[in-house]
């Protein structure tokens, strides 16, 4: 096999080639409008902390990263969305800062309990959720869509009875950190990377990646060879609402409130975008978790690139969509099954 | 063209990643013949016919069709089949959510006048169908709910039913018994006399002597000949396909007859029984001892042995393990006892399709171990090897996705599988389904030789002739109730007998 081939063949091949083909549009962007080209990729330190359109795209897409990890596991065991993610991000964040300001006040300077207790109690609620949602779809066996529909209808609204409908606001300085800076680097983007880094070694040191796939692939003979898959997906729910509960608690920290009715709105379905985007598919089975990651970063990409061309952020999601469905169609099955086929003939031509 | 072929397919090449699956194979199909595609697993027998049928794309070659002026390249088997060609594939590859009448139809179900699917049209055909077959079973039951035996006569009756040609059938009769096979035969020789070219692959050589009125010889994707059957006796078909002289019916059990009523006992089960498959049955089993479990379609042969494994939940009854009371509520616990069990619906409980052959041969010896003890990567290519090389897997690498192998092939690797977790008691349901005849043997003896290292066996097997050769003591199930055992000199008649409820006890 030629070089090229057996680079196009790698699993995670589309997934950067869209990367690179959404930097080079910034490229092209910068190069066209008299700007520097490689803007995009230019960090600079000012007020002593990390600056740049890439850092940008690093700090803000760490949410989506963090979700990315969760969903990817959930997709493939159970063959199935968890589209609550999202309104789950809004109830722990609600639940970490009711706590962390008492309940009922709006705003708080002083930290009713220690800032730790707030922020385990946030990915604790994630995780009680998503073992909710893992129950009904591993032991009652109700669709995954359906069943974490309950969740993504109710979390957000239990969390707003949590902040009895206000709009809780830490003021605390030690807060923000979460959101904030550490040193010159953004935190969430360490966050990002030390979620992703412990799964991957969770995957590599433990049975679970073979668990998790082999029960998404064939639920009914990974039983006989002896794997409890009822609890295997429970487990991938759990993590995934653990998932969840930290991206709700970073986002939290980053706007310093529990703002209900929007954390984390809409960001299922770019936690989802993010696995199909990674190239895996979303009928269960083998994943990739590094495509998934790779997938979160390129949806931030894309929107922050959008804002940096000055797309309104009303019409930006227009845009997203077409750039999607051309990413989406450029990894389908039935394209590169074109594709191949394509080459094949030529071959075929070329020798006659 | 000469005027009695239906389908000429010449220089046929076709490469997969690694394997030359096939290499300028011809094959030639007449009507009103039925015409045996053999070779050993993995020579190239289903890429052939998927290359007819438009699943897989050759590179090169030429498929010629009676009455379709030019080369031929079908796209699908949609495609195929408006070309009078109807093809039942190695793999059961109907709906198991959808009804046996469903499945009978779909793809063209009866109409109403308003356009909508005539589904009291369409159950009537279906019974009638199934009657035809003999077959009495709900139509409007899902197909999962049917033993693999019932799922592929009803994917045979579904091709048989639409109007064709040619019929191809890829070892439609590895998981049949004796009864299915004979009206499988007699509907055969009906459309043979109707001038229908049927290709009927197989690995049991007295099936194709029973019916075959020619054999095309496959080896390593390479056309050995093709022979009237009358040139090809058994010896010679045995030497064809495997390049060297062999005796499949060789003995490999010495004949004396072994009584292992005083050897240790491993299980000993009391009034076991699962609602709706297996009445409450008592079973003894002792160290060394492989038993056979026979009876007739849907006699319960694999539900008694699922219970024992936990596959099923035993719903009644006691058993004890090595003398020790035991609970078994799922597989796991049945395995951390040291059983094992090679399920007979390789596609639906075996393999895990999208998994490589390394990660399918270490899935249970890696659940056993427990989530936070991986099996180091060296160990896993080790034990992988081992067994790769130890019952002839045919595979690219160990990396190859164990659903790209051939039919026998998966077979081996789940075989594989549980050998890896060496176990003192081990379920055989069809271990040999799909397997080439020299692999045949291979296992047979393997299965004797476990025996003798003191491990206890039960083989459940569609072919008398197979337990007659390994098994020292038979269990009779009918009606799923467990009858009678036979012991002492077995022989093809006292088992069929039995089976057919005759008096021995
Ligand atoms: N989808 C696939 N991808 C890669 N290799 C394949 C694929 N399908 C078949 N092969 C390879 O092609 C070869 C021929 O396989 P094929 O299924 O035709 O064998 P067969 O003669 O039908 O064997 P069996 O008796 O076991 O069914 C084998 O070496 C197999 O590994
Ligand atoms: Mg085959």
């Amino acid at each position: 096999m030629s070089t090229i081939k057996k680079l196009t063949k790698n699993t995670l091949f589309l997934p950067i080639f869209c990367m690179i083909l959404v930097m080079a549009a910034n490229i092209l962007y910068d190069a066209a409008s008299g700007n520097f080209a490689f803007n995009f990729f230019t960090i600079s330190i000012r007020n002593g902390v990390l600056y740049g359109r890439l850092i940008d795209v690093l700090n803000r897409g760490s949410e989506i990263a963090i979700l990315a990890v969760g969903m990817t596991l959930v997709v493939s065991a159970s063959a199935g969305t968890d589209i609550s993610v999202g309104s789950v991000m809004s109830l722990s964040a609600s639940m970490c800062c009711m706590l962390l300001a008492g309940f009922g006040v709006a705003s708080a300077s002083e930290l009713q309990v220690p800032l730790i207790v707030g922020f385990a109690a946030g990915v604790l609620m994630g995780c009680v959720c998503g073992a909710f949602n893992g129950f009904l779809v591993a032991y009652l066996e109700i669709q995954p869509m359906v069943a974490t529909l309950i969740l993504y209808s109710a979390a957000r609204a239990i969390g707003l009875l949590l902040c009895n409908n206000l709009i809780v606001y830490i003021r605390a300085g030690s807060f923000a950190k979460l959101g904030g800076f550490t040193g010159p680097i953004p935190t969430p983007i360490i966050v990002a990377v030390v979620c992703v880094v412990v799964m991957i070694l969770i995957l590599k040191k433990t049975a679970l990646g073979l668990y998790i796939q082999s029960v998404g692939i064939n639920k009914k003979a990974s039983r006989i060879a002896g794997l409890n898959s009822q609890r295997i997906i429970m487990l991938c729910y759990i993590i995934c609402g653990l998932c969840a509960g930290l991206a709700g608690i970073v986002n939290a920290s980053r706007i310093t409130s529990a703002d209900s009715n929007n954390i984390g709105l809409n960001y299922e379905l770019d936690a989802i975008l993010s696995v199909a985007l990674g190239g895996n598919s979303l009928g269960g089975g083998k994943f990739n978790l590094l495509g998934s990651i790779i997938g979160a970063y390129t949806i931030q990409a894309i929107t922050t690139t959008l804002l940096a061309l000055g797309v309104s952020t009303s019409e930006a999601p227009v845009y997203k969509a077409i750039i999607v469905i051309a990413i989406v169609v450029i990894q389908s099955p039935v394209f590169k099954d074109y594709l191949n086929k394509r080459s094949a003939k030529r071959a075929a031509r070329a020798r006659g | 063209m000469e005027n009695n072929v239906l389908l000429t397919m010449r220089g046929i090449t076709m490469t997969f990643p690694g394997v030359k699956a096939l290499d300028n194979v011809d094959f030639t199909l007449r009507k009103g013949e039925i015409h045996a595609l053999m070779g050993e697993n993995g020579a190239g027998k289903s890429t052939l016919i998927k290359c007819l049928t438009g699943i897989n794309a050759f590179e090169a070659g030429e498929i010629h069709v009676d009455g379709i002026q030019g080369p031929v390249v079908n796209h699908s088997t949609l495609d195929a089949q408006k070309k009078g060609i109807s093809t039942v594939y190695q793999e059961v590859n109907l709906c198991p959510n959808l009804s046996v009448a469903e499945n009978l139809y779909i793809g063209r179900e009866p109409m109403t006048r308003f356009g909508t699917i005539n589904r009291r049209k369409m159950i009537q055909g279906a019974q009638k169908i199934m009657q035809e077959l003999d077959i009495n079973i709900d139509v409007t039951e899902n197909l999962e709910n049917f033993s693999l035996a019932i799922q592929q006569m009803i994917a045979i009756a579904r091709a048989v039913d639409m109007d064709c040609k040619a019929l191809i059938l890829d070892e439609p009769t590895s998981s049949l018994d004796d009864n299915e096979v004979e009206k499988l035969f007699v509907l055969m020789n009906k459309l043979k006399a109707q001038g229908v070219g049927i290709v009927f692959v197989t690995h049991f050589l007295e099936q194709v002597y029973a019916v075959c009125d020619r054999i095309t010889v496959l080896r390593n994707g390479q056309l050995v000949g093709e022979y009237p059957i009358e040139d090809l006796p058994r010896v010679k078909l045995v030497a064809a396909m495997m390049g060297k002289d062999f005796d499949d019916l060789a003995s490999i059990k010495s004949d004396e007859v072994v009584d292992y009523s005083n050897a240790d006992v491993y299980i000993d089960a009391k009034g076991l029984s699962h609602k709706g498959t297996i009445k409450p049955f008592d079973f003894l089993l002792h160290k060394g001892e492989v038993v056979g479990l026979c009876g007739l379609l849907g006699s319960g042969r694999s539900e008694l042995a699922r219970v024992i494994y936990g596959a099923d939940k035993a719903q009644t009854g006691t058993m004890k393990v090595n003398g020790k009371e035991v609970k078994i509520n799922a597989p796991i616990d049945a395995m951390n006892l040291g059983m094992g069990l090679l399920p007979d619906d390789r596609k639906a409980e075996g393999i895990i399709g999208e998994l490589s052959v390394r990660e399918n041969i270490i899935l249970a010896m890696q659940a056993k171990r427990g989530v936070f003890r991986l099996l180091p990567m060296s160990k896993q290519i080790e034990i992988a090897d081992e067994y790769i090389k130890l019952i002839q897997i045919k595979t690219a690498s160990k990396e190859t996705l164990i659903k790209q192998l051939s039919g026998g092939n998966q077979q081996k690797v789940i075989l594989a599988r549980w050998l890896a977790t060496n176990p003192d008691f081990l379920v055989l349901d069809e271990p040999t389904r799909g397997i080439d005849i020299g692999t045949k043997t291979e296992i047979q003896k393997l299965v004797l030789q476990l025996a003798g290292e003191g491990k206890s066996i039960i083989f459940i097997s569609s072919e008398i002739e197979e337990m007659l050769r390994t098994c020292s003591r038979m269990v009779v199930l009918r009606d799923g109730a467990k009858v009678g055992e036979l012991t002492g000199e077995l022989t093809q008649n006292r088992v069929m007998q039995a089976i057919a409820g005759g008096a021995d006890k």
